[in-house]
């Protein structure tokens, strides 16, 4: 229960990029044509979780056993930054296929915050392993689903004139604070949860 | 170019905030408040001030191949370093700014300037342009945070000045982050076509 209680609020509730705004980049540059934003949310999706599980047990096991928690963040962002290149190069080899579908995006990866916030995020809440992995994995999908319903709306806006002052990224950020609006009608959702599950 | 021109060519032509539209993500975070957007402006300042020049400096004996890591190591170890200063002297900034902190590595503004012009300038004009580039930023973040301060909780830098009858919550809220942002786009536009 408590595992769809995180994938739950992860995805909808506090939505990794309409309400904690991390991987706003992508979420900008990305997210012109559909077909683009779901490579890109299957790239982040596939590094997010593996770069997660990878980050926590460098945490509990080198930075916590030797007491040296304040390198953190040198530490998370070389695991991360020679993780995508490791997942770029073994990618190419064994499955050329997925390589070209996901290749593009990959270098992209390392500079998205979401992967290095989500890493830190499960440190700071204090999971444990399996509630750290079904975080990263549901703040993905949630990623991906604010990634692709942007998609398709400004596909829609490609069609409509819109006035000379609002053109370029003035009516994009609008659109953005609008979706922001709709997925803030979830909040209060894991609460009720919270009570229909008994959990404190 | 002299130091003057380098400063301004970061605070008007190319401004982070609302010209090049990088470090998107502090942006629309921090700014609930204009202190809090101005902190978050500052501290981006000092780490990228210190990071074009001891780039700058490294230059030439960084192997092309390995530039990149070399850079992020480096942002990285400036990173710790105004964390840790922050968390020790200002415990309410570290609150209010939280995860964003060590989130500054992931600045493409702070990895786009070492790449951009760091790499290739004198120290001192890194320097200058650290400062210019970071004063940008920090003038873009305070005046979302003073726009969305003012429509959301009446107040500027914590002085009130509208009734609280005329606060509108959503400023204060993620969708109020990026429509003010959306709207200040668009009015910067206007007056630099003007």
């Amino acid at each position: 229960m408590e595992y769809i209680l995180i994938f739950i609020s992860a995805i909808f509730v506090n939505n990794i990029v309409l309400s904690q705004f991390l991987g706003i980049c992508p979420f900008l540059g990305v997210s012109k044509k559909i077909d683009t934003s779901l490579g890109m949310s299957a790239a982040v999706a596939f590094v997010l979780t593996l770069a997660t599980i990878v980050t926590y047990l460098v945490q509990k096991f080198v930075l916590d056993a030797f007491g040296l928690q304040y390198l953190q963040t040198i530490a998370f962002i070389l695991v991360i930054a020679s993780l995508v290149q490791m997942v770029e190069i073994v990618l190419k080899k064994v499955s050329p296929a997925l390589y070209q579908a996901l290749g593009i995006f990959l270098p992209l990866i390392t500079t998205n915050c979401a992967v290095l916030g989500v890493a830190i995020l499960v440190i700071q809440k204090d999971f444990n392993l399996l509630q750290s992995v079904v975080y990263a994995f549901s703040t993905a999908i949630g990623f991906g689903l604010a990634l692709t319903v942007f998609a398709g709306m400004r596909e829609q806006l490609e069609l409509v004139k819109i006035p000379k002052g609002m053109q370029g990224m003035a009516i994009v950020m609008l659109s953005a604070g609008l979706l922001s609006l709709a997925f803030m009608g979830f909040s209060g959702v894991d609460g009720g949860l919270k009570v229909l599950f008994g959990i404190d | 170019m002299n130091a003057i021109q380098i400063i301004k060519n970061g605070i008007v032509k190319e401004n982070p905030t609302f010209v090049l539209m990088l470090g998107m993500c502090p942006t629309l975070a921090t700014t609930t408040s204009a202190i809090n957007g101005m902190s978050m402006g500052l501290a981006t300042m000092a780490v990228l001030i210190c990071t074009n020049f001891v780039i700058s400096c490294l230059k030439s004996i960084t192997p092309d191949k390995v530039r990149i890591p070399v850079f992020i190591v480096v942002i990285a170890a400036f990173v710790t370093i105004l964390q840790l200063v922050i968390k020790a002297f200002l415990p309410d900034i570290d609150a209010a700014l939280g995860l964003f902190i060590p989130l500054i590595v992931v600045n493409c503004i702070i990895l786009g300037r070492a790449e951009a012009f760091a790499a290739k300038n004198s120290p001192v004009d890194s320097l200058f342009d650290g400062i210019g580039i970071g004063l940008g930023f920090t003038l873009g973040l305070t005046l979302l945070g003073i726009c969305r301060e003012l429509l959301g909780s009446g107040s500027v830098f914590g002085l009130t000045l509208l009734p609280e009858t005329y606060n509108i919550l959503l400023f204060v809220l993620p969708p109020g982050a990026f429509i003010t942002l959306g709207f200040l786009i668009a009015i910067v536009n206007k007056i630099r076509k003007a």
